[in-house]
């Protein structure tokens, strides 16, 4: 099954604007599907915070978006790209305690701002591509070896 | 400390996972932003919240802890324990407060657990 640089495994998740009743069903299955590839639980529990922090900053900031979950040898990439409205100052999004979200939000435990610096410290590689009016794209990866 | 001396100590209700009361817990953390709770290390912890809806489970599930207190006599919805029972893990509702619950606990040897520094 594991050939060199061949991928392996290819998911596909649609994440809808303010689904809270589906939250977090994606990095749990993102979750689920790497354990059963006997991957090592340090790596599991850092694709697993970063997929619902990315998970949750689609359903809760964007008009919805995907994520795709990759897995190959080497790594676990995960990619979401969602369709707007985009984030006009990345620089200050990334840092901790930044946060637009509204007291509604907060009431549902989200809003510290502590997503997207939680997500680059749990990945081996990070990028993130926004600019306002435009899409929020997140690529992330997980080295196996 | 074992979950079930737990319960006893700051006087809790166990609402699902029975069959885990005798885990072992050595650390606990008290956060209502999920996000907070999502930055520390996991180490035999205790998630102690007043936020009861099914995102503190999901978060819960993401980091490996086994059990969650809700605090200040909060129960949770139908949905909440279901998606508990789900992914198996224990929670429980204690009439204290956060800070008197987080008292207890540490009075009785769990400490605070780390934040993952990497
Ligand atoms: N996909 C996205 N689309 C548009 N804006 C985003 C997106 N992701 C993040 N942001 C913006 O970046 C800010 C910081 O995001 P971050 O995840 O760090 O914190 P948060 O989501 O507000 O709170 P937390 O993640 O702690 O619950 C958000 O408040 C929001 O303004
Ligand atoms: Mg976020």
């Amino acid at each position: 099954m594991f050939v060199k640089g061949v991928r392996i495994i290819q998911i596909k998740y649609m994440i809808a604007k303010n689904d809270f009743s589906k939250a977090g069903a994606a990095a749990s299955n993102i979750k689920k599907t790497l354990r059963k590839l006997g991957i090592s639980t340090d790596v599991i529990k850092r694709v697993a915070v970063a997929s619902y922090e990315t998970e949750m900053n689609v359903i809760i900031h964007s008009y919805g978006g995907k994520m795709y979950l990759n897995i190959d040898v080497e790594k676990v990439t995960i990619i979401a790209e969602d369709e707007g409205p985009g984030i006009e100052d990345v620089e200050i999004a990334m840092k901790e305690g930044y946060s637009t979200a509204t007291s509604q939000i907060r009431e549902l435990g989200f809003g510290a701002g502590m997503g997207l610096p939680n997500i680059k410290r749990c990945a081996d590689n990070f990028e993130i591509k926004s600019s306002l009016g435009n899409s929020t794209i997140i690529k992330m990866s997980f080295n196996l070896k | 400390m074992k979950l079930r001396e737990i319960q006893k100590i700051i006087n809790a209700e166990v609402l699902t996972g029975e069959k885990h009361l005798d885990n072992e817990i050595e650390t606990a953390f008290a956060c209502d932003l999920m996000s907070d709770a999502l930055t520390f290390k996991e180490d035999k912890t205790l998630l102690l919240t007043g936020l009861v809806n099914p995102h503190t489970i999901r978060t819960a599930e993401m980091m490996d802890i086994g059990a969650i207190v809700f605090v200040r006599g909060k129960k949770p919805d139908e949905a909440t324990i279901k998606l508990a029972e789900e992914v198996d893990i224990v929670i429980m509702t204690t009439p204290n407060i956060l800070f008197t619950c987080s008292g207890i606990l540490f009075a009785n040897g769990i400490k605070g657990a780390e934040l993952s520094c990497r």
